[in-house]
């Protein structure tokens, strides 16, 4: 199949869907690979670098929409050069792949669902450990947490650290972090990096140990309420816990320099946690950045995609922070993409399957040939192994039956020892004094060996059977002893049994000595 | 030679060989052991080819005509088995000693020569008979491990109803017909008893091997190995030759003692397993089922394992029989020395039951040049897991499965296994969600902190090491 990846097209989009390292991997699938003229520069990515990789560049845009599988960032919007609708360039009974937030774009759904298409969100991806390496939107989180960070340093007048100079003690910047998610912990990640007191919270209490394992401190609220949803989302909370919530918030403002906040609730819009009172409380040059700008904000004054100004509190909504840092989102976005077309190509044959016994394809999947199938399924927080296959040459486990002893425990360690005395006794009131010498060489040598045995090292059992059973030929004498007997028959057994015996003699020393040999330091 | 001098020789002989076993307690005089024990076997030939019971030019060109051959045929198995097939290589030479047992014991009950009389002849009859049917039994139950060993009789162990009724049967039969034997022989007869107690031990052997899954394989090499020493020790008896029976018990409670060691480690029951058929009653000791194992599997690429070996300060390998199916031995050494020439500190935890054969994974690893002082027993080692942390589990199954610990209804409850779960992580090479051979459900794999690396595990870790390079 033939994959085409467009020039984003949205306003400020940086972003491209694939980088030429994932590009060469997905080859090796078995799809073909063709890219829009352009598209990867504003990433640094060079069409060279993706011709050189064996991708294929186009500058027809619409031979780039044709290909079988369209992989883009941004969902479809009108295409402001073709005056075209993205939706209509997409060829019916293709599949397209990118964010879609299918929640809030229904319209656009209906549209993508009358060109019978296949479209998987990287939104939708459900959030199970297996999904991990495909989840774009952790991947994204994560550098705009960092980003945010990066955007509050260029507009906070001072150092993030402190530090205690000739020219006088420089206090470290004190960080709010609100919500610790995937974005939250980047941010307190990087806040920290730069040498400032992190402080921040979440609803969900269970996110305390992992802000505390980034070295920040957890504000706690003196209410018990869990704030732990499905899918690893915050939910919403009771107006009683809001109200501890925002005076905690109110006084935390009139402390802190830079407030990150990160808060959001899936389908609804971004809670409002920081009041106009709350800004006019932080002092001047204080810095927040609005992470839920595109959901309205958490902020009262936030303005999406603006960098304001009020009560001289700088406020920064910008909503397209991955994109702010558009090699790494690009590299991390590829390589989402790279990983959900491997599981979708088992067969590695470059065919595309998309099989909804996958509960990460199923929940990806927002239309299937022009059908809806958002939203999926509740996901199942985990799945069972596929019950065991017995492969036949699997033997049963063997066990020790239970047995009731029939004695008590004394009389039964003692029994081999009577066991023992009365087989010596019985022989010796029976056997004649020749077997009795052999009998006692016999018996000394069981104890020689069990003493000696027990120091060989584990490491060298191999060896020791192969000696072991090399010196066992020692039987060769008895077959010696034998073979000048009278006797045609006796002679050939003899001989026989030297023949064997001497394979075994020479085969036993020579495989020891070269196992030996191995064992070096 | 007088009677003498061969008696002096042969003690010469078992003193060597006892120093040949007693040097196996290190590896560096290991070397100079093994050079004993062929210094030993050669006095012994000639002392006794040049003692007086050899006459004749004939003997003389007979003997050395089946040496040379036997000893030509000999070099060329030890110089050409792989380090993989060592357990099959070591069953077909226990099968020859049980062999030649047998034909000893036929020519010495044939040989005119022998004057016994009243209770010592019966002593001698008996001898003969214990000698030929011990030696009959490690030839047929060798022959069979090793077509189980080499693939060519399938593992699964085979069933027969009444097994143990079978066994008991064919026990008063092999009595009686000694009976027989013993009065038959009095009368210069006695041949018959002898052939059908023959074939029965021939019989037994084979049932008692057909018996035994492949994972109990170490019980029963190491069984085996005993028996060939106990046949030969029944041979010393017969003959009256004392350096026979010094050997065999050696042997013997050599073999004796590998089967209890690999016993001690499966958690088993030493005499069920002598017995023959293990017991396989799936009902646990612990009584109700083993627990359920749910969870998630995690799978792993070999360009994260490469990731998490290079960020590694302390590395565990533990391998298993998949290692020596899939001849990784040698991607496994170069992975370690990558690895160590980066600082990492690499070290082996063995098993005892790891492999087809007591000490088995020890010499795959001594073949592809792993230092000896890095690998170690899993006693020694059991206790470091928590500072460990990457654990790389290669083709290894029920060793490192912790239910054997935490799941009183587990099958293997109470076996002792590698605690390769306390480590910070645990990557686990392995060619699908298949259960070991003990059919057990793995609650390691679903671990948090385990990651699957599904594949050959050769390839896996030729693609591992190929990412190791890279980064």
């Amino acid at each position: 199949m033939k994959i085409g990846i467009p020039k984003e097209i949205h306003e400020g989009e940086k972003r491209v869907a694939t980088t030429p390292e994932a590009a060469e991997r997905i080859q090796k699938l078995g799809y073909s690979v063709c890219i829009e003229a352009g598209a990867g520069e504003a990433a640094n990515f060079s069409d060279d670098a993706y011709r050189e990789a064996g991708v294929e560049v186009v500058d027809d845009v619409k031979a780039v929409w044709a290909s079988d599988i369209v992989i883009k960032v941004r969902a479809p919007e009108t295409h402001p050069e073709l005056a075209a609708d993205e939706i209509e360039l997409l060829n019916e009974g293709g599949t397209l792949i990118s964010f879609i937030w299918p929640a809030q774009n229904e319209e656009l759904i209906k549209r993508l669902a009358e060109k019978k298409v296949t479209v998987l969100a990287m939104d939708s991806v459900p959030r199970i450990s297996r999904a991990q390496k495909l989840d774009a939107l952790s991947s994204m989180a994560n550098i705009a947490g960092y980003r945010a960070i990066v955007e509050a340093s260029q507009h906070f007048g001072r150092f993030f650290t402190g530090q205690i100079t000739a020219a006088g003690k420089i206090p470290p910047a004190k960080v709010m972090v609100i919500g610790a998610g995937v974005a939250g912990l980047a941010a307190i990640g990087a806040a920290k990096a730069m040498g400032a007191i992190v402080r921040a919270f979440d609803t969900r209490p269970e996110v305390k140990e992992q802000i505390e394992s980034m070295d920040a401190e957890f504000l706690e609220l003196d209410f018990e309420e869990g704030g732990s949803g499905t899918g690893g989302y915050a939910k919403v909370m009771s107006p009683e816990f809001i109200k501890a919530e925002m005076d905690l918030f109110a006084r935390q403002a009139m402390e802190v320099d830079i407030i990150v906040t990160t808060a959001l609730i899936p389908g609804k819009p971004a809670p409002r946690l920081i009041t106009e009172g709350m800004v006019e409380s932080m002092q001047d040059g204080s810095v927040i950045v609005d992470l839920a700008a595109e959901q309205g904000g958490n902020c009262a004054l936030t303005e999406a995609d603006k960098v304001v100004v009020r009560h001289g509190v700088t406020i920064i909504g910008y909503t397209n922070l991955p994109s702010r840092l558009p090699t790494q989102s690009s590299q991390l976005y590829a390589t989402n993409i790279r990983h959900l077309l491997t599981d979708m190509t088992a067969q590695k044959d470059g065919e595309m399957v998309v099989d909804f016994e996958d509960e990460v394809v199923r929940g990806a999947t927002v239309i299937k040939e022009g059908e809806i199938t958002w939203p999926p399924p509740a996901p199942r927080i985990s799945v069972s192994p596929p019950p065991p296959a017995a492969p036949a040459e699997k033997a049963p486990e063997p066990v020790v039956e239970p047995t009731k002893p029939l004695l008590p425990a004394p009389v039964r360690a003692a029994m081999p020892l009577v066991l023992g005395g009365l087989v010596l006794f019985g022989l010796g009131s029976v056997a004649p004094p020749s077997f009795m010498a052999h009998f006692t060489v016999f018996v000394l040598a069981c104890f020689v060996g069990y003493m000696v045995i027990w120091n060989v090292t584990a490491a060298l059992h191999t060896p020791l059977m192969s000696v072991t059973n090399a010196i066992s030929s020692i039987i060769v004498t008895g077959a010696l002893v034998q073979i000048s007997s009278p006797g045609f028959f006796i002679t050939l057994l003899s001989g026989l049994a030297i023949l064997i015996t001497s394979i075994n003699i020479t085969g036993g020393f020579a495989v020891t000595r070269r196992m030996l040999e191995m064992f070096r330091k | 030679m007088s009677e003498g001098l061969v008696t002096v020789s042969y003690i010469a002989a078992t003193i060597l060989f006892i120093l040949a076993l007693g040097g196996l307690s290190d590896q560096e005089k290991a070397r100079r052991g093994n050079l004993f024990g062929m210094i030993g076997m050669a006095i012994a030939i000639v002392a006794t080819v040049s003692g007086n019971q050899v006459t004749g030019a004939l003997s003389y060109a007979i003997l050395v005509m089946t040496m040379t051959a036997g000893a030509w045929v000999g070099l060329q198995l030890a110089r050409r088995v792989e380090m993989t097939q060592m357990p099959e290589l070591v069953a077909i030479l226990h099968s020859l000693v049980g062999m030649a047992a047998v034909l000893v014991g036929y020519a010495n009950f044939m040989d005119p020569g022998a004057t016994f009389s009243g209770v010592e002849k019966t002593i001698h009859e008996v001898e003969i008979y214990i000698g030929i049917l011990i030696g009959a039994v490690t030839f047929s139950g060798s022959v069979i491990a090793f077509g189980k060993l080499s693939g060519k009789i399938s593992g699964t162990p085979v069933l027969l109803p009444a097994r143990h009724w079978l066994n008991l049967g064919l026990l008063i039969l092999t009595i009686w017909f000694g009976s027989l034997f013993v009065a038959g022989a009095a009368e210069g007869g006695g041949t018959l008893p002898l052939m059908l107690m023959t074939l029965i031990a021939l019989a037994f052997g084979v049932h008692m091997v057909m018996a035994i899954g492949g994972a109990d394989m170490p019980v029963v090499v190491s069984m085996l190995n005993s028996y060939s020493g106990w046949a030969a020790a029944a041979t010393g008896f017969m003959l009256s030759n004392d350096l026979l029976i010094v050997v065999g018990a050696l042997v013997g409670s050599s073999g004796a003692i590998l089967s209890y060691i690999m016993c001690r480690a499966m958690n088993r029951n030493f005499i069920a397993v002598i017995a023959g058929g293990f017991g396989t009653d799936t009902s646990s000791s612990g009584g109700g089922p083993a627990a359920e194992i749910t969870g998630e599997v995690v799978p792993i690429d070999a360009e994260g394992t490469a990731n998490l070996l290079d960020a590694a300060k302390e590395v565990m390998i533990v391998p298993g029989y998949g290692m020596a199916v899939a001849q990784a031995q040698h991607s496994v050494n170069e992975i370690t020395k990558t690895l160590r020439a980066k600082g990492v500190t690499v070290r082996f935890g063995i098993h005892p039951v790891a492999g087809r054969m007591p000490g088995h994974m020890n010499v795959l690893l001594a073949e592809a040049k792993v230092p000896y002082d890095i690998v170690f027993e899993m006693d020694e080692i059991n206790d470091d897991f928590p500072n460990v942390d990457v654990s790389l589990i290669i083709g290894a199954n029920d060793i490192v499965n912790p239910s054997a610990q935490g799941d009183p209804n587990s099958p293997i409850a109470g076996m002792p296994v590698l605690e390769v779960w306390k480590g910070r992580t645990t990557i686990v090479l392995k060619r699908s969600m298949a259960s070991g051979y003990a059919g057990v459900g793995n609650p390691l794999f679903v671990k948090e902190n385990t990651r699957m690396l599904f594949g050959d595990a050769k390839d896996s870790l030729e693609a591992v090491l190929k990412e190791l390079g890279n980064g």
